[in-house]
């Protein structure tokens, strides 16, 4: 019943792991998705990178990413598994909606400011191709003007 | 005069004697330090709206060799972005893509 959101979670594997064992924690992460009635939206597979710092023996490790839009209990239990898991070096769940959304909304409130400028210069709202070499020139003839 | 004596009188003790000297004070001081091209938020002037932990390359423009967190007078970053700045720095770091410290 409870809100569903979204989340990003990076994981970081053994740089020795084997791709059966990558598929195994992927199958094991969507169980405990499924039964929460949560949905994988992406996933990006980040590949070998070297670490920051030693963690332990690892100096290098597969790191994972997965978007997901699931109910807030879920984070718990999910965060549980992976804690327990050996196989987890690390891990990190962010929630990231409302960022998104507060990115959405300023992306959105820009375009229309650009666009409703535009229109008081009695252009088009949409910059046509030409209009980044027609601009700079009307730029410079008001400061010849100024 | 106007150098020195531009703070309201810094509270008892005095607890920064060496603010006057310093490069990077606001305005057309800091003599001392020569010019200083003005500082501005980075994010603020290319719009970048969000700040995120998996920009490595990004975020390691503010953290430097020490890997420290640059303050905000040093990157002219402005306070909202700093917090943002920051706590994508602080998940970076948990997750090994930037280092804590560096020696």
């Amino acid at each position: 019943m409870s809100a569903h959101r979204q989340y990003e979670l990076v994981y970081l594997l053994p740089a020795e792991s084997s791709e059966q064992d990558v598929a195994d924690l992927h199958t094991h992460i969507e169980q405990i998705l499924g039964r929460f009635s949560a949905v994988i939206d992406k996933t990006e597979a980040w590949g070998r990178r070297k670490l920051a710092y030693e963690i332990g023996p690892h100096k290098e490790a597969i790191y994972v990413l997965h978007q997901f839009t699931g109910p807030a209990d879920l984070i718990r239990e999910l965060d549980r598994r992976l804690k327990v898991n050996d196989k987890v070096i690390r891990h990190l769940v962010v929630r990231v909606d409302e960022e998104n959304r507060v990115a959405d909304r300023r992306r959105a409130e820009r375009t229309a400011h650009i666009r409703a400028r535009r229109v008081a210069r009695g252009l088009s709202p949409e910059p046509e191709p030409a209009a980044p070499e027609a601009a700079p020139v009307q730029d410079s003839m008001e400061e010849v003007e100024g | 005069m106007s150098e020195t004596n531009d703070r309201p009188a810094g509270g008892p003790g005095g607890a920064r004697p060496a603010r006057a000297g310093r490069k990077d004070d606001k305005g057309p001081a800091g003599r001392r330090g020569g010019f200083r091209r003005r500082r501005v938020c980075k994010f603020c002037v290319e719009h970048i709206e969000q700040i995120s932990y998996k920009d490595v390359r990004m975020l390691s423009g503010f953290v430097p060799e020490r890997g420290k967190i640059q303050p905000r007078r040093i990157s002219g970053t402005c306070a909202a972005h700093q917090r943002k700045l920051q706590v994508a720095i602080k998940r970076a770091r948990q997750l090994a893509l930037i280092p804590y410290l560096t020696d």
